[in-house]
């Protein structure tokens, strides 16, 4: 071991002094939010192998939190000196420091912020508290954030790996439950085949135009016309399959429902929402600046995986009888609409792009909250019968719960119907006329399975759930097609019999909410509700979204 | 006597197919496993080539990350598989069925 590192060391010296290989200066400014998270994890690491007692799992949730904050605070510090001294390029031209990814910075901090608050309580509850949700979450989220900001294709695959592997552990971490383990199994197969597809396809752009960085390669393509160059289209290509991989597009989703349905729930949210900003930053980057020459071959791909992504994910959503698999379509067909900025490759379908994200990722992580809360200790109990007279037990979390739906399925007054306006507007003024058509047509039809889901919580008053609670686990389709017709004729004949269950025992189906999970809910409703009426800040904040090549 | 760098390239290739084929019809989650870093390691033949033929040593330096993060994810991907199949008996990929799809 001490041989080999002074071999090492020899040769770096002797690099160094041959002048082969300089050694950059790095801007720690530059990477500070990555840092903070970094060196968060690590103390966060430390005290708990150093406790002589285990801590409380709100500990470490308070303390994420505190650690998300920091780099909030150091990603809005940036966000200003990039608006003030405009953007920069730091530590070797690898890392871009520009309104695009500053705002991902951002992003990816509200995301660490929100989620521990969320998960706490679920961690409590399924007793695997512990720093462990907590250290993946912040390595995951600096991951993300590289991704964002870097400007190298090499930094980008790392990005992708620091992003991707704590997700593959945090699918797998709940090892009381089988499915978390399959979940986690079957999310590291595909994403390490995804990620190797990813690297040949860098591997293929780096012989096609002889650099890995950014900004090279695009000065490279402005200078010489590629009429047919098969190597680059491959490479193209196979970038593409890998982003595609990473954010859920069809017809690279199908790891999706299996891994966000095994998963335990707030890991699910937390992937659906950071995994999906990494993964979209770099996408974006990646093809509207530095293949910007090659627009007219990559927009109708990018055209048939939107469409694809759109129709798939609203349509399938339809026939899901547990409402984790039903959120990992719909984050299916949330992800097409993402593409339709993409698709345009304009400023302002970037813009578009971003503010979906940013919406998305706060309305998706309180819905998996909402689900975790509901589906009762052993996170098993997720058919969607369960949620039938959720209004009545428990009219505060059914309240949150519709509204997050409804924002989701693009309901005025709320985050998500800007969020749609914005990007189906990008895609009418890039003259994607039918693309635009396909994404309102796909609206409508994921409105109808998130309504279906809110009048289920709120159609039948009267009834209680203990009657139905042992066949509560998988309501067949058929079931929950018909439901408010059914629930309403159930409701006159089921009702003397519930007076008396109600009578001979407490109510089961009344589900705890801790107050932390309480108080990250407040913050997802608040932040969909407060920006749904008045949105003027965060669009402006979006339009800032400026790349710089 | 020098050979012609399309040949790497070409062998590269067929090992990323190899890879590519070999994951998706083989069912043992190990060599499913063997798959990935074939792909890996036909990247990496793929960027030594090319850095050899631009003159250019950033292809030889992403080597070196493609390798750590093949070695990262083989201790995580072990891990999972461990923690799985430490209650099951073979390490088949159709053994974990427990959901649909």
């Amino acid at each position: 071991m001490t041989g080999s590192t002074a071999i090492l060391a020899s040769m770096a010296a002797h690099l160094l002094a041959a002048g082969g290989i300089a050694m950059p200066r790095i801007d720690y400014t530059a990477i500070l939010p990555e840092l903070i998270l970094l060196g968060g994890m690590l103390v966060l690491v430390l005290v708990s192998s150093l406790s002589p007692r285990p801590l409380p799992t709100e500990a470490y949730a308070t303390a994420t939190v505190g650690i998300g904050i920091a780099s909030l605070v150091a990603s809005l510090v940036l966000w200003r000196d990039v608006s003030d001294h405009g953007p920069f390029t730091a530590v070797a031209r690898a890392v871009n420091v520009d309104g695009f990814g500053v705002l991902f910075l951002v992003l990816v901090s509200c995301i660490l912020v929100v989620a521990p608050l969320l998960a706490a309580g679920h961690l409590r509850r399924e007793g695997v508290g512990g720093c462990e949700y907590y250290v993946l979450a912040l390595i995951s989220g600096s991951g993300a954030m590289f991704m964002a900001t870097a400007n190298d294709l090499v930094l980008i695959f790392l990005a992708l790996e620091i992003l991707s592997i704590p997700l593959y552990i945090l699918a797998g971490f709940d090892h009381l439950r089988e499915s978390s383990g399959e979940a986690a199994m079957k999310y590291f197969v595909l994403g390490a085949f995804s990620s190797a597809i990813f690297v040949y396809g860098i591997a293929l752009t780096y012989g096609a135009t002889g650099s890995t960085n950014l900004a090279q390669i695009a000065a490279f393509l402005a200078r010489n016309v590629v009429t047919s160059d098969g190597v680059l289209l491959g490479g193209l290509a196979l970038l593409l399959v890998g982003f595609a991989f990473k954010v859920a597009a069809v017809p690279f989703h199908m790891w999706t429902p299996d891994v966000y349905q095994g998963s335990p729930t707030p890991a699910t949210g937390f992937m659906a929402s950071m995994a999906k900003a990494g993964g979209f930053a770099a996408l974006l980057r990646v093809f509207v600046t530095t293949f910007p020459t090659l627009r007219g071959t990559w927009q109708p791909a990018i055209w048939v995986i939107a469409v694809l992504t759109l129709v798939l994910g609203a349509v399938v959503a339809l026939v899901q009888s547990d409402v984790k698999r039903m959120l990992a379509y719909s984050s299916i067909n949330h992800a097409g609409f993402v593409l339709l900025g993409l698709q345009a490759a304009t400023a302002r379908g970037v813009a578009g792009s971003v503010f979906y994200l940013f919406t998305y990722s706060f309305l998706v992580l309180g819905s998996f909250a909402v689900v975790s809360a509901v589906g009762g200790k052993g996170d098993e109990r997720h058919g969607l019968e369960r949620y039938r007279g959720l209004g009545r037990r428990q009219p505060a979390l059914a309240v949150t719960f519709a509204v997050l739906l409804l924002a989701q399925a693009g309901a005025p007054f709320t985050t998500g119907f800007f969020a749609k306006f914005y990007v189906v507007e990008a895609a009418v003024s890039a003259h994607s006329y039918a693309l635009a058509a396909v994404a309102m047509g796909t609206a409508a039809v994921a409105a109808f399975f998130y309504l279906r889901l809110v009048f289920l919580m709120f159609s039948d008053v009267g009834r209680t759930i203990p009657t139905h609670e042992g066949a509560a686990t998988g309501g067949t389709p058929t079931d929950t097609l018909e439901m408010p017709s059914a629930g309403g004729v159930a409701t006159l004949v089921a009702a003397p019999v519930a007076a008396l269950v109600e009578v001979a025992e407490p109510d089961p189906a009344i589900v705890a909410v801790s107050p932390w999970v309480a108080a990250g809910l407040v913050l997802c409703v608040a932040t969909t509700l407060v920006f749904g009426v008045w949105p003027q800040p965060l669009v402006d904040f979006a339009h800032q979204a400026t790349l710089i090549i | 006597m020098s050979i012609d760098a399309s040949w790497y390239l070409t062998l590269a290739a067929a090992l990323f197919t190899i890879g590519v084929v070999g994951l998706l019809v083989r069912r043992n989650v190990l060599v499913m496993f063997m798959c990935i870093e074939l792909m890996l390691n036909a990247a990496n033949l793929t960027f030594v080539t090319y850095a050899r033929a631009l003159d250019d040593v950033g292809g030889q330096v992403a080597v070196f990350f493609v390798l750590v993060v093949a070695a990262a994810e083989v201790v995580v991907g072990l891990g999972i598989i461990v923690a799985i199949f430490r209650r099951k008996v073979g390490a088949t990929a159709d053994d974990a069925h427990v959901m649909k799809g």
